[in-house]
């Protein structure tokens, strides 16, 4: 006997919705809960200082908005990869992928250049009060584009292949891994003026 | 050419749109800052391109304009229980014991600027 799951491609009639669409949604609401919490304690943190500095007399303005850039490009090329299957061409969804996953590495060598640089100066979570929240938020946001690289290059690479057995299931993939990418991309769009321009 | 993907290539135009849109949206961001408005303002305008650039991802990249009821559901239900950690959150900053004066937190200065 073979059991297979419901709704993978086709929406529930009380939803209106495929489960993983669902499934995802949900996730990205405790997300929100996560980031949440932690954008309060910035808050709290800044209210209650007697002496914070603005961000840009410590962090590169260009280099974050040189980051900003490189993330929200990366977003693009997500939605473009998810119409290229939409239009059912899978070699410019791979390119488009491929060049998101490119621009989420670049994101996190130049993150990494930032934080080498923040280290070479002495400068660590304990330094201060500000520094701590900055490594926790941009941290934490690095984690995450991590954990997109991970599926996008899976659904680059081994992942792909259900697009030749089951396309709309791979499509509605892409999909739910492009809500999640957008939202590590949404995120950044609060962190960089919060922590380098104010 | 079907009419599925020429309403794709017409989303795909709008795509690129939001995304132009968004990169002179943290122009605008970053040109502000260099006017060196007081906190509150900057503060406010800050907040406000990022709010709008946000509700760009959401709108579109997200395909919230176009979603199904549960989802808008799901949205607000976070909407409030965001809302209510962060007031709960900050309001506990008001929170200390009658007669006695707040705790400042003291934020060490950073020497060096743009390492």
């Amino acid at each position: 006997m073979s059991l297979s799951v419901p709704y993978l491609t086709k929406t529930r009639a009380d939803t209106g919705l495929y489960n993983a669409k669902m499934g995802i949604w949900l996730f990205l609401a405790s997300e929100v809960m996560l980031f949440g919490a932690l954008f309060s304690s910035y808050v709290v943190l800044r209210v209650g200082s007697s002496n914070w500095p603005l961000g840009s007399t410590i962090l590169s303005v260009p280099i974050g908005t040189f980051n900003t850039f490189v993330l929200i490009t990366s977003s693009m090329t997500m939605v473009f990869a998810w119409a290229s299957l939409k239009m059912k061409d899978l070699k410019k969804f791979k390119l488009y992928l491929g060049l998101t996953i490119l621009l989420a590495l670049t994101f996190l060598v130049v993150k990494a250049f930032e934080y080498n640089a923040k280290f070479s100066h002495d400068l660590f979570p304990r330094t201060s009060t500000y520094m701590a929240i900055y490594f926790t938020l941009t941290g934490l946001h690095a984690i995450h584009v991590i954990g997109g690289i991970i599926v996008n290059s899976y659904f680059w690479g081994p992942g792909s292949k259900l697009w030749f057995s089951n396309p709309e299931q791979f499509t509605n993939r892409i999909e739910v891994a492009g809500l999640y990418w957008h939202f590590v991309d949404l995120v950044w769009i609060f962190l960089f003026p919060v922590l380098y321009l104010l | 050419m079907s009419d599925h993907t020429h309403d794709i290539q017409k989303e795909v135009k709008g795509y690129l749109v939001v995304g132009i849109s968004l990169l002179g949206l943290t122009l605008i961001t970053v040109a502000v800052s260099y006017l060196h408005l007081n906190l509150t303002g900057a503060i406010i305008v800050a907040l406000c391109v990022a709010t709008i650039k946000g509700s760009l991802v959401a709108c579109y990249f997200m395909h919230l304009i176009s979603e199904q009821r549960l989802i808008y559901i799901v949205l607000v239900m976070t909407v409030i229980f965001f809302a209510g950690m962060m007031g709960l959150i900050v309001s506990g900053q008001k929170d200390h014991l009658f007669g006695t004066t707040m705790l400042q937190t003291e934020t060490a200065p950073v020497n060096g600027a743009h390492h």
